[in-house]
């Protein structure tokens, strides 16, 4: 089995690329090799110019990488962690001190820089982590899942800070498996599932290419499924589909507001009780139901164990 | 933020990189002792205990022809210290392979052998400190050295170059299982009869005969044999008739060669490949 195949990118410079796919679909893959991790058996990547597969040294200098597991050393204090990175890339004691300070100062861990990383929330070790990669300005910014497993409150921070960084010019390649982040974060969205690309496009491209808007109802009585399925049917294009409880019954139209006053108009006549009733703009959800056939999100799958990478660049 | 400031373009002097790139690792290694008790109490407490318990113990049980058992003992516990002592630095590669922080300074441009020869650096500084305080502790009950000082010093040496090379061959190690405590595990598992098989804590010559002709061609013995030797603190017992046993300095001379020779290779080439999960 390869964990990648036929998988094909291109990120402009000063502009955010991200990866969306479910655990297991080969993200955190394509991160490790153009970082230079793993080696794949075939392929070929290119960084900057710089052929990652040829030179990983001089593709270490350039990039920075902050990945799902914050890479940080918990007995350091985060001035400790920034300053060993520093001399790391050689910046030379003096250097690397005074860039580790910057860097607490940027991401506001003031308080916590002189703690052992040990006692950290865990927002603070990802801004730790994430301030690690950038310690020598790097020109391309791998992020692998940054948010995964923070509260809102800290992914709203981290985004923040993304943002900033690519408003300053740095490109970035982000992971994720939250559609929300890659609607908020890219320029570009490349869906992978199993290896591949499966789509390709900016949000709103993905969001057109499954259709228009979705008309949503949930039900008083679960008796009057079958019936608000029919109703909706004629008016949707495709089958409406049904929630797991049976409470709510969803189709996808053309023309929205129209479609939406034609199925309350129907549903009334047919004497069906609702308890909510409106329209919404389609999700990246939806945009991986319609082209995989399964859910984003969490699954399980087995560990590939070979990385067969065509071609990045 | 610009490309300019206080960032300068690395040195090219290849050597002065790698060594200022180990350093760098080893303080780090270094700061992580310092702040973690677990490990001042492996380094620090249990050789007092150990010292304390084997001498106080078994003393009175257990005759050494032409000395007493607190000279014969002491380099059975400086061997098998030094021995456990090395199985830290697997633990701590695959500790830190777990955390990920082996994919941060992999994707560093820094030295490759770099986290390695931290690793193994700060190890035998730890090993040197349990060495330091078993000396100690040896002495308040009684062990004394009857040799010349260069044998003194050639015999500490020999103990920490082979805690050195043999934290090689446990790096390797850590970088091919798949969590910390496997180490823990098979380090108890093996080290445990290969320390207590030997001649460090009871005359060889007092075992049944299987375990007697393992203890003799054992490597520990070799070691706790040299040490007896350079220290001065051999008995009058014959020593038995192996190679291995006639001449134990050259053996562990030998032995460390070998290690390094064939582990710092194969580590460097394993740690250019590892990446957590």
């Amino acid at each position: 089995m390869h964990a990648l195949s036929g998988l094909d990118l291109e990120v402009p410079r000063g502009t955010v690329k991200a990866l969306l796919g479910p655990n297991g679909a080969g993200k955190t893959t394509v991160v490790k090799v153009l970082t230079t991790l793993i080696r794949p058996d075939a392929g070929s990547a290119v960084i900057d110019g710089i052929d990652v597969l040829a030179h990983p040294k001089s593709v270490r200098r350039i990039i920075g990488v902050s990945g799902q597991y914050a890479a940080v050393d918990e007995n350091l204090t985060g001035f400790e962690n920034l300053e060993m990175v520093g001399r790391l890339y050689h910046l030379g004691g003096k250097a690397a001190r005074l860039r580790a300070q910057e860097l607490i100062d940027l991401f506001e861990l003031t308080a916590a820089g002189n703690r052992p990383v040990k006692g950290f929330s865990g927002g603070m070790r990802r801004r730790i982590d994430l301030a690690g990669a950038l310690v020598f300005k790097p020109k391309v910014l791998f992020l692998d899942e940054p948010t995964t497993g923070l509260d809102p409150r800290s992914r709203l921070a981290l985004w923040a800070v993304i943002k900033q960084l690519v408003r300053d010019g740095t490109t970035v390649l982000l992971t994720t498996q939250y559609l929300e982040e890659a609607d908020q974060l890219a320029d570009d969205i490349s869906v992978i599932d199993d290896g591949r690309v499966i789509a390709e496009g900016t949000s709103d491209q993905l969001k057109a290419q499954i259709g228009g808007h979705r008309i949503v109802v949930a039900l008083v009585d679960l008796a009057d499924g079958e019936s608000a399925r029919e109703v909706l049917g004629r008016h949707g294009e495709g089958d409406p589909t049904v929630s797991d409880d049976g409470r709510t019954v969803e189709v996808a139209v053309t023309d929205g507001p129209r479609a939406l006053q034609n199925v309350l108009a129907n549903l009334g006549e047919a004497g069906i009780r609702l308890h909510d009733a409106g329209m919404r703009r389609p999700t990246l959800d939806d945009v991986f139901l319609t082209l995989t056939g399964h859910k984003a999100g969490p699954q399980t799958r087995g560990e590939p164990d070979e990385a067969n990478l065509e071609k990045v660049r | 933020m610009s490309q300019a400031g206080v960032l300068r373009a690395p040195s090219d002097n290849r050597l002065a990189l790698w060594y200022s790139d180990g350093w760098t690792v080893t303080k780090r290694n270094l700061i992580k002792i310092k702040r973690s008790p677990d490990m001042l109490v492996f380094a620090v407490i249990q050789p007092i205990m150990f010292v304390l318990l084997f001498s106080q113990v078994y003393a009175g049980a257990i005759q050494v022809q032409g000395t007493d058992y607190v000279q014969f003992l002491m380099a059975g516990i400086f061997a098998q210290t030094v021995v456990f002592g090395s199985t830290f630095s697997g633990g701590a590669m695959a500790q830190d392979l777990k955390t990920g922080i082996i994919d941060r300074f992999r994707s560093l441009p820094m030295s490759s052998s770099a986290v390695l020869i931290g690793r193994t650096n700060s190890d035998l500084v730890l090993n040197t400190i349990s060495m330091i305080i078993m000396m100690g502790t040896g002495f308040v009950v009684g062990w004394r050295v009857n040799s010349s000082p260069p044998e003194f010093i050639g015999g500490v040496a020999l103990l920490l170059l082979f805690s050195y090379a043999f934290s090689w061959v446990m790096a390797l190690l850590g970088m091919t299982v798949n969590s910390p405590e496997v180490i823990n595990n098979a380090s108890f598992i093996i080290l445990f009869p290969l320390t207590f098989v030997s001649n460090a804590f009871v005359p060889s010559e007092t075992l049944p005969t299987p375990l007697r002709i393992f203890a003799e061609w054992n490597p520990v013995s070799s070691l706790v044999q040299a040490a007896r030797e350079l220290f001065g603190n051999v008995g009058t017992a014959p020593v038995p008739d192996v190679w291995t046993m006639q001449n134990p300095v050259l053996t562990v001379l030998i032995g460390i060669v070998v290690m390094l020779v064939v582990f710092v290779p194969l580590c460097i080439r394993k740690f250019a490949s590892i990446s957590s999960r």
